[in-house]
C-alpha cells in the first residue's frame, strides 16, 4: 500500500492533540476556569501555572483547552446543520434537474450566500441577544449551501451514468437510488468539504467570540480570549500570542488534512496534481 | 451581451427583493413587538405607544415593507432611535472608513497575490514553489483580526512607525491612509494566500492547455507563453475568487475595525446592536448584503466580457 501524505499525517496528528485536548478538559484541566483569583493574576509561565495566567487569575493552558471545546464544538454543529441540510437539497436539485425544484434549491443557495457568516451572527443576535448558540447558526446557516453545491454538482455527474441508468430500469426511485447510489459515492467529497468547513467554522467562531456575539461569559473562546486581551496587550503580549498561535495550529492542522484527504480519497486529483 | 446583462440584472433585482424581505422578517416580525424590543422591559406604555407611531409601526406589515424599501430607494434610511440623527447620514460617515478600507485590502491581496501565484507556478515543484505554498497554508489559517494584533505588537508598539488606532479623518489624507495601512494588510494577508493559490493552478490549468504547446511550438519561450496567452484565461476563476473575497473582506473590515478603534460600519453595527436600536442594525445588513449582491453581478458581467462563451447562458 502507498504510504499515506504528510499532509495528512502532520495535519492529523495536531487537529488530534487539539481534539484530545478537548476531550480531556471534560475530565480533568489544571486549574478551574471558573476560579477568578485575583491573587494569582497575570503570574508568570512555568511553576504553577504552566502557560501562565490571565488578568483574572484564571490558567491560561486550562482556558485553551474548555476553549477548544467551544470551538470545536460549534464548529462540528455547524458543519453537521450544513450536511444535515445542505446534502438532501443539494441530492434533490441534482435529481430533478432542471426542473422548478432545482431551480428553487438553487436560488435559495445563492440568496444565502449573499449573507456572510457575520451578517447572519448580526441578524439573530440583535433580535435574540448574544450566545453559542447563535454562532453555531450562523455558521451552520452558512454552511448549507456549501454543502448543497458539493452534493448537487457531484450528483449530477453520477446521473449520467450507465450503473444508474440499470438502477433505474430495475424501477428504482429517485430518493433511493439517491440514497444508495449517490451518496455514497460523492462520501468522498463531501468528507474533504467537511474538514474545510470545519476549519472555517473555528476561524468563525473565534472571529464571533471576538466581537462578543458568540461564546458568552464564563464560556472560556478563543476568540473571547483574544478580546480579554486586547487590553493587556502592551503590557503582556503572550496573553494575545498564545490563543492566537492555538488557533492557528488548530486551523493548519484541519487544512493539512484536508489537503491530504482530497490526494487520497481523489484519485483523479492527486494525479493532476503531480 | 445586452441580453445577458438585463437577465442578470433581473436576478441581481430578484436577489435583493428576497434579501430585504428576510432581513424585514428577522428585525422586524420575529421580535413581535420592535418598538417595545427597543425600549426593553421597563418602558411605560406610552413611551411605547410614541416610538411605535414613531417608527411607523401602526401600519400593517406588507404597508411598512413597502415604505422601507422605498425609503431605501430613495436614500431615506429611517431615523437612528439612539442618535436621533438619520441612519443615511450615520452611513454615510461610517462608509467613508469602511468602503475604502475593503478597497485598500482587495487592491494590497490582489497586487501580492498576482506575482506570487505567477512565481508559484513558474517554478512548480521547486522549493520556491514549495516555500511559497507553505507560506499561503500558514496565511490562510491565520485569523485575519489575531494577525492585525501582532501588526499592532510590532509596528505600533514596539516600532512606532503607526499609532495603534484610531482615525484622523479624510481632511488629512495621508495621515488617514496611515491609519488604514496596518487595518488593510491585516486583511489582506489571508486573503491574498487563498487568491495566490487560486492563481497558481488556474494558470498550471491553462499551461496544459493546447494553445500553449502551440504557442511553445511557433517559438514563444515559456515566459512569454505565460504573460501573452496563460494569464489571460487563468483571469477566469481568479476573477471569481475576487469578487467572492470582497464580502469575506467588507465583514472583515467590521472585525477589523474593532481591533484599531476605527469608526467604521462595524462600530456602528456593533453599537446598534448592544443599543437595540434596531433600525440602525436592519439599515446597515441591507447594505451589507446589497453589496455583496452588487459585486457578485459585476462579476458576472465581466466574466461575460472576458470569456464570449458565458454570455450565451
Amino acid at each position: 500500500m502507498r504510504h499515506l501524505p504528510y499532509s495528512l499525517l502532520i495535519g492529523g496528528a495536531l487537529s488530534s492533540i487539539f481534539l484530545a485536548a478537548a476531550l480531556i478538559s471534560f475530565l480533568w484541566v489544571p486549574h478551574d476556569v471558573t476560579d477568578l483569583v485575583i491573587a494569582n493574576r497575570l503570574q508568570p509561565a512555568g511553576g504553577e501555572f504552566l502557560l501562565g495566567t490571565d488578568q483574572f487569575g484564571r490558567d491560561l493552558l486550562s482556558m485553551l483547552m474548555v476553549g477548544a471545546r467551544t470551538s470545536i464544538a460549534v464548529a462540528l454543529v455547524a458543519v453537521g446543520i450544513g450536511i444535515g441540510l445542505g446534502v438532501p437539497l443539494g441530492l434533490a436539485a441534482a435529481a430533478n434537474r432542471g426542473s422548478l425544484l432545482d431551480e428553487v434549491i438553487m436560488r435559495g443557495n445563492d440568496l444565502i450566500f449573499a449573507f456572510p457568516s457575520l451578517v447572519i451572527a448580526i441578524l439573530i443576535t440583535a433580535v435574540f441577544g448574544p450566545s453559542a448558540v447563535n454562532a453555531i447558526l450562523a455558521i451552520g446557516i452558512f454552511n448549507i449551501p456549501v454543502f448543497a453545491r458539493v452534493a448537487r454538482g457531484g450528483a449530477l455527474s453520477l446521473w449520467t451514468l450507465d450503473y444508474i441508468l440499470a438502477a433505474r430500469t430495475a424501477g428504482k426511485g429517485k430518493v433511493r437510488i439517491s440514497a444508495e447510489h449517490i451518496l455514497p459515492n460523492i462520501a468522498n467529497l463531501l468528507i474533504v468539504q467537511a474538514t474545510i468547513q470545519f476549519s472555517l467554522g473555528i476561524l468563525a467562531e473565534a472571529a464571533l467570540s471576538y466581537v462578543g456575539l458568540g461564546a458568552q461569559p464564563p464560556t472560556p473562546s478563543w476568540g473571547r480570549m483574544l478580546a480579554e486581551a486586547q487590553t493587556m496587550i502592551y503590557t503582556h503580549p503572550m496573553l494575545a500570542i498564545l490563543p492566537g498561535v492555538t488557533i492557528v495550529l488548530m486551523v493548519l492542522g484541519l487544512n493539512l488534512m484536508g489537503d491530504g484527504l482530497r490526494d487520497v480519497l481523489d484519485p483523479r486529483l492527486r494525479r493532476a496534481r503531480t | 451581451m445586452l441580453r445577458y446583462v438585463l437577465s442578470r440584472f433581473l436576478s441581481l433585482t430578484l436577489s435583493l427583493i428576497a434579501a430585504s424581505l428576510v432581513i424585514f422578517l428577522v428585525i422586524e416580525v420575529i421580535p413581535g413587538d420592535p418598538a417595545a424590543f427597543m425600549l426593553g422591559l421597563n418602558a411605560t406604555p406610552e413611551t411605547v405607544a410614541a416610538l411605535r407611531a414613531e417608527l411607523g409601526l401602526d401600519g400593517g406589515l406588507v404597508e411598512r415593507y413597502l415604505a422601507w424599501v422605498g425609503g431605501m430607494v430613495t436614500g431615506d434610511f429611517g431615523t437612528s432611535y439612539t442618535y436621533r440623527v438619520p441612519v443615511s447620514e450615520l452611513i454615510l460617515d461610517r462608509l467613508w472608513v469602511s468602503l475604502p478600507l475593503a478597497i485598500y485590502a482587495l487592491t494590497l491581496s490582489t497586487l501580492l497575490a498576482f506575482p506570487i501565484g505567477l512565481i508559484a507556478a513558474a517554478t512548480r515543484g521547486t522549493v520556491t514553489d514549495y516555500g511559497i505554498m507553505g507560506g499561503t497554508q500558514l496565511g490562510i489559517a491565520v485569523p485575519n483580526f489575531w494577525f492585525a494584533m501582532l501588526l499592532v505588537l510590532i509596528f505600533a508598539v514596539n516600532l512606532r512607525w503607526f499609532s495603534a488606532g484610531g482615525f484622523p479623518g479624510w481632511e488629512e489624507p495621508g495621515a488617514a491612509i496611515k491609519a488604514l495601512t496596518l487595518p488593510a494588510i491585516a486583511l489582506a494577508l489571508p486573503q491574498a494566500s487563498i487568491l495566490a493559490r487560486v492563481m497558481r493552478s488556474a494558470v498550471l490549468d491553462t499551461l496544459a492547455q493546447d494553445y500553449i504547446r502551440t504557442a511553445r511550438a511557433k517559438g514563444l519561450s515559456r515566459r512569454q507563453a505565460v504573460l501573452r496567452h496563460a494569464l489571460k484565461n487563468a483571469l477566469i476563476p481568479v476573477l471569481t475568487i475576487i469578487g467572492l473575497q470582497f464580502s469575506f473582506l467588507l465583514a472583515g473590515a467590521i472585525i477589523i475595525e474593532n481591533v484599531f478603534f476605527l469608526p467604521g460600519l462595524g462600530r456602528l453595527i456593533f453599537q446598534g446592536i448592544t443599543q437595540r436600536d434596531l433600525i440602525v442594525v436592519e439599515s446597515v445588513t441591507m447594505l451589507l448584503v446589497f453589496a455583496v449582491i452588487l459585486v457578485t453581478f459585476l462579476v458576472d458581467i465581466a466574466y461575460a466580457a472576458v470569456d464570449p462563451r458565458l454570455r450565451r447562458r
